[in-house]
């Protein structure tokens, strides 16, 4: 019985963490991917060199950064700003999971709004539309790949733990979550139980991307 | 401005990356006609139809649409960009039924209830028993036709064609034309209608405009222009005999 009910606080801790951290990202990387493959302006290159290079970015170097950032003496945290999260908390695993996941993102939703066809936009500012309008129709005709790029970025930090383990130090009933947690019971001997985990790990991972499918509006069998 | 004129277009010039590709003194697209522009590749037709439908800015000069300027410094409202549209020559329809690319252009203007319009486009271009079927899986002939329907569901006053029977069969061909004709006659919707086929431009304009690398040579009544044109040029284009 206590076992099942810290195995659902894990479970319902890493779907927090990593759900409120994909959500972050997505509104953060899906208008600057939009941006990146409709604009062009000065410097744009610089930008989409940086995006690719935080999409390769070790998860675990991105924890450093953070942990460094969150830190007594860094430069956020000692700004002790009510919106600045502290270190060994769920907040600080959201900014960096949200940190590992926004330039995935925004990079494969520049890509799959580069793969529209760049005359469709002109066409449908001829119908009428506004800046916005032809984005956003612009976005919605590149929604496969829009979703394809929100299921990179869940599968990037679900199954992290470089970072996650850095900033938020695997803390019981606080900041322990279904990878840390492996982790731990591996390293205690607990095999079963680190399986365990393991399996409900790949489940979620299997029912979240399967959503995901259905929102594509395809199947499995496609 | 007066009534009978539509578009006033004055020292018109527009560059890409510094290179001119159209250079047009003056021209006036008269209102209710079928202004033909006909020019061989590159001659800046195109370009013409995107700076009428206000898409880009010219480099310098101006257009005058219903008393308003358009030009590098000054913008047009979104009210008169909406008054005119253009067909394209490779219509790109959304990844949506064909329906819902009808009504997509009066759902921009926040128009929900489009059943009448949309079915009266559709019936209008032959296209009302395919209103269900994806966009994407119509041939060149349907797809253009949709293309039509979508634009003259908004009922514009001005209405762009760049070559829209490029490519097509003679029956697609023989019904878009018949469509230009009808909308023209029947609503005095202005027409440009860019093609590179003179004899389409005879059979539909009632004045033509000669384009020639990125310059008007000569514009006219259609029997003036092909029966005694000015320019030599022209003379050569419409027979066949221009080299390009």
């Amino acid at each position: 019985m206590v076992m099942s009910s810290a195995l659902f606080e894990i479970i319902f801790l890493t779907l927090h963490v990593s759900g409120t951290a994909l959500l972050l990202s997505t509104l953060i990387g899906i208008p600057l991917g939009v941006l990146m493959g409709l604009r062009r302006f000065i410097g744009r290159r610089w930008v989409v060199a940086l995006l690719y290079t935080g999409m390769g970015f070790p998860p675990v170097v991105i924890g450093l950064f953070v942990y460094l950032l969150l830190s007594r003496a860094g430069m956020l945290g000692q700004l002790n700003w009510q919106i600045i999260p502290e270190l060994f908390t769920p907040g600080a695993m959201i900014l960096a999971q949200t940190i590992i996941a926004f330039p995935l993102v925004g990079g494969f939703t520049m890509a799959a709004v580069m793969s529209v066809d760049p005359q469709l936009r002109q066409q449908v500012i001829s119908l009428g539309a506004t800046s916005r309008q032809a984005a956003l129709t612009v976005l919605w005709e590149a929604r496969m790949g829009v979703i394809v790029a929100i299921i990179a970025g869940l599968g990037s930090i679900i199954s992290e733990v470089g970072a996650v383990m850095l900033v938020g130090g695997n803390i019981e009933h606080r900041t322990r979550v279904m990878t840390t947690a492996i982790v731990l019971e591996t390293r205690k001997g607990n095999f079963d139980l680190a399986l365990t985990l393991g399996v409900v790990l790949l489940g979620m991972a299997f029912l979240i991307n399967l959503a995901m499918l259905r929102l594509q509006g395809r199947s499995f069998n496609e | 401005m007066s009534e009978a004129v539509a578009y006033r277009i004055r020292d018109l010039h527009k560059e890409y990356a510094g290179r001119e590709v159209l250079s047009c003194e003056a021209l006036d697209v008269l209102r209710g006609e079928v202004l033909g522009v006909v020019g061989p590749s590159g001659a800046g037709k195109s370009t013409l139809l995107r700076l009428l439908n206000f898409i880009e800015p010219p480099t310098r000069g101006w257009i005058e649409f219903e008393g308003a300027r358009f030009s590098a410094e000054q913008g047009i409202s979104l009210d008169l960009r909406r008054r005119v549209t253009t067909i394209f020559q490779r219509p790109l329809l959304l990844n949506r039924n064909v329906w819902d690319n009808v009504t997509y252009s009066l759902r921009l203007r926040g128009q929900r209830d489009a059943r009448e319009p949309a079915q009266a486009a559709l019936e209008r271009v032959g296209m009302e028993n395919l209103a269900r079927q994806d966009a994407r899986s119509l041939s060149g002939g349907e797809a253009q036709r949709v293309a039509l329907a979508r634009a003259l569901i908004l009922n514009p006053a001005v209405l762009l064609m760049d070559e829209p029977t490029a490519n097509l069969d003679p029956y697609n061909v023989g019904l878009i034309e018949q469509i230009i004709r009808q909308v023209n006659q029947e609503r005095r919707t202005t027409i440009v209608l860019v093609t590179h086929n003179v004899f389409q431009a005879r059979r539909l304009a009632t004045r033509v405009a000669f384009l020639l690398s990125g310059r008007l040579i000569e514009v006219g009544d259609v029997e003036q222009f092909f029966q005694s044109p000015a320019d030599a040029r022209t003379k050569a284009f419409i027979n066949g005999e221009m080299v390009y």
